[in-house]
């Protein structure tokens, strides 16, 4: 029992991490895809991490 | 019950450290005094004034829909975990300002500082990063440049617009100029600063080529290159011929920043920018937690006086009085116009309920606000006369060492010329003379509480991965703010001729990028030449930049509260406005008209033209006195310009909300639509956006 508590809790705090580093916003990329626009084929993962940066690097997003 | 008790005892004591700190006068004071006032203002501040003002004043609405909700498209509106979006908040808010602000303000002593960054943070800087972040998520995100025009008119919006420019402009050049000092006849940080280019370009191509996106994996790679790269400009300052290489004066490092700042303004940003602002992020939290953790493990005390005689305006490190200097001088940390981009730029796309807008807002510039208590306390801890060593300029404490230390401890700060070349000797440096910026006298303060937390003998190593973490964020943001400012300046001339309005066409790129990096470049390069360090005039004109930024945020948000009928809540963002009007517009003034030519830039161009028509100056100097001298007046041009700015912006704010009180037509209220949260089901989400 503890020991799934504990391989929850290590699970939660990776996706946090992963979360925070921006890691996982291809699979939600992919997921929303899957959801809202089922009929046209998703983004390499390479395309929308380019334009990830690209529109990341177009406004303000870092400051003094 | 308890719950009132807890909150009693927090006001106790907090104000019982606030009065400790406030009214002590002995030989040292802990840092925990500073710690600890700091945590309970913090607290008292967020529990209660963030409460009422999201509810009373903002009326946030947690049934009401996001942008991230409503317009849900899986890339850049995405509804997102309260916590995730606030350490993106707060990574995007922390720069190097919070670290330098404060290191320099420590010349009037500990406490105004302190006392300036709590009562501004808590008060101002919060209140105006939470409001702006919430009025920007109630319009789809816009921008404050937007916002400005269409709830208060086209001057507002121009204004936002030339202001953010000139603040890029100056915060870049001030940026670069304590990179510059930084690296100054240091081989040893001059080749570790060298070395985190390939290393970005490194975990760029790895980041786009051989494992796209694994942001985390392509940052612990270059983390510990960087590691690696501090460790290794250690072999380099010991090797001989390779010492000579990296050991480079102020002048042509100058035009090595101004290089780099074209050429990554211009480069895709995956290649360089990209990865390194992955890896300065992860350095800023890792060394900021590493910071805290130090601070309250150590407890150390704290050398420099509560208040020093430089309240009066001698200050060696920048001319001029407590008030209205302080204010100025530390801007991040207290209250810092920039926020205001940031919090309507990315942060409000991603917010899933109008409730989290208190936590991020208000929250990641409290943490911002400890960042620049912490940096006050680094700065602090270092015996006085050390601290004024480092951080004075030769032109003011005299070009010997000699003469340095007999000028320091005259004013009652005693040091030594073997004092300052034994620490100078244990950082790994030549010299820590006249080493101005803030950056190295921070990096002597982590370095010494570092190594005594963490490692006695390894004090050069901290020092360098100090200076190192520092150069790696102000040159991503010295980097991402060219560019942002080659987007707006191609955004203006696209105005005039079509073509250059493209963004993506290589001529204007490369046009536009120049005169941006030109104009940055030229105030850093008369801020190297300057013998009396630069840093005294730059450092002024960036926080009345900043000041004037906040100040523009804070008048859009008075005029959107009045324009919403709550008039008689209006003061929580027109109280801060007014005091920045007051600050900004008195430091204007003196930098003006001031006859000492230590604070007043047109007093310092006429000393200066008066001793070279007087043949007074030695012919280095002469040659380059009248570049000098055009400068301080081009920068009193500069500081009245931002000062009207701010004043048409707020004359523009009375006009619309005097049209309010008198019932005559304003523009419309530009919020989206109220949508109830539950009217978008799962289905639903981003159904708008498809």
């Amino acid at each position: 029992m503890n020991m799934q508590r504990l391989t929850l809790w290590v699970a939660a705090t990776w996706n946090t991490i992963r979360s925070l580093a921006t890691d996982d916003a291809y699979d939600k990329y992919l997921a929303h895809h899957a959801q809202a626009h089922a009929g046209s084929p998703p983004m390499s993962r390479r395309a929308f991490y380019l334009q990830q940066q690209q529109s990341k690097w177009t406004g303000v997003s870092r400051c003094c | 019950m308890i719950k009132t008790a807890f909150w009693i005892l927090v006001a106790l004591v907090g104000a019982f450290a606030v009065g400790g700190i406030a009214l002590h006068r002995g030989e040292t004071i802990n840092a925990m005094w500073i710690v600890v006032a700091a945590l309970c203002i913090y607290s008292l501040g967020y529990r209660f004034y963030s409460a009422w003002v999201a509810a009373k004043v903002l009326s946030v609405d947690a049934t009401r829909a996001t942008p991230a909700l409503r317009l849900n498209n899986g890339r850049d509106f995405v509804p997102t975990h309260r916590w995730i979006v606030f350490g993106h908040h707060f990574a995007a808010i922390a720069g190097p300002g919070p670290l330098i602000g404060p290191t320099l303000a420590a010349q009037f002593g500990y406490l105004p500082g302190t006392l300036w960054i709590l009562v501004g943070g808590v008060l101002g800087g919060c209140v105006q990063d939470m409001t702006i972040l919430f009025l920007s998520t109630r319009r789809n995100g816009r921008s404050l440049g937007q916002m400005a025009r269409d709830e208060l008119g086209p001057v507002g919006g121009f204004a936002a617009m030339l202001g953010t420019l000139t603040i890029m402009i100056i915060l870049i050049a001030v940026l670069g100029l304590v990179v510059v000092n930084a690296m100054k006849h240091s081989p040893w940080a001059t080749s570790t600063v060298f070395a985190t280019i390939p290393i970005a370009v490194l975990i760029g191509l790895y980041l786009r080529n051989i494992r796209p996106g694994r942001v985390l994996e392509g940052s612990l790679i270059g983390l510990a290159l960087l590691l690696l790269a501090v460790v290794g400009g250690g072999w380099v300052d010991s090797h001989p011929t390779l010492r000579e290489l990296f050991n480079l004066d102020g002048k042509p490092l100058a035009w090595f920043v101004i290089g780099y700042g074209f050429i990554a303004a211009v480069l895709p940003v995956w290649l360089l920018l990209a990865p390194r602002d992955y890896l300065s992020t992860f350095l800023k939290l890792g060394t900021v937690l590493l910071l805290a953790l130090a601070v309250i493990l150590m407890r150390p005390e704290i050398h420099m006086p509560a208040v020093t005689q430089f309240i009066d305006g001698s200050g060696p490190i920048f001319g001029g009085a407590l008030f209205p200097f302080v204010f100025i001088t530390i801007a991040c940390g207290a209250i810092s116009g920039f926020h205001a981009l940031v919090s309507s730029g990315t942060t409000p796309k991603l917010i899933g309920n109008e409730a989290d807008v208190r936590m991020i807002g208000y929250g990641s510039m409290m943490l911002e606000s400890g960042v620049a208590v912490m940096a006050m306390i680094a700065a602090t801890l270092l015996q006085p006369g050390v601290y004024f060593a480092i951080n004075s300029a030769p032109g003011i404490v005299g070009v010997t060492a000699e003469a340095a230390v007999a000028t320091i401890s005259g004013w009652g700060f005693p040091v030594t010329v073997e004092q300052m070349q034994f620490l100078a000797k244990e950082m790994g440096e030549s010299t820590l003379f006249a080493r101005t910026g803030g950056a190295p006298s921070l990096a002597v303060g982590m370095a010494s509480i570092f190594s005594s937390a963490f490692g006695e003998s390894m004090l050069a190593i901290w020092y360098h991965f100090a200076i190192m973490f520092e150069a790696v964020f102000i040159l991503t943001t010295l980097d991402a703010g060219t560019r942002v400012g080659r987007f707006m300046l191609q955004d203006a001339l696209g105005h005039i001729w079509k073509p250059m309005g493209e963004t993506s066409w290589y001529p204007s790129v490369l046009i536009a990028s120049a005169l941006v990096v030109a104009g940055w470049g030229y105030f850093l390069y008369i801020g190297v030449v300057d013998p009396n360090g630069g840093i005294n005039i730059l450092w002024p004109l960036f926080g009345i930049a900043n000041q004037l930024l906040a100040g523009i945020a804070l008048c859009v948000a008075t005029g959107i509260l009045i324009k919403q009928g709550k008039l008689r809540y209006c003061w929580v963002t027109a109280a801060p406005l007014a005091w920045l009007a007051i600050v900004t517009t008195a430091a204007t003034w003196e930098k003006v008209v001031s006859s000492d030519p230590r604070v007043g830039f047109l007093a310092a161009a006429d000393s200066l033209a008066a001793k070279l028509a007087a043949g007074a100056l030695p012919e280095a100097q002469a040659a380059v006195a009248p570049q000098l001298i055009f400068n301080q007046r081009l920068d009193a041009v500069l500081a009245v310009l931002l000062s009207l700015i701010l004043w048409v912006v707020i004359a523009d704010m009375v006009r619309v909300s005097l049209r309010v009180v008198r019932g005559q037509p304003v523009p419309p209220n530009s919020e989206a639509p109220h949508v109830h949260i539950n009217s978008i089901g799962p289905s639903k989400i981003g159904a708008e956006a498809a």
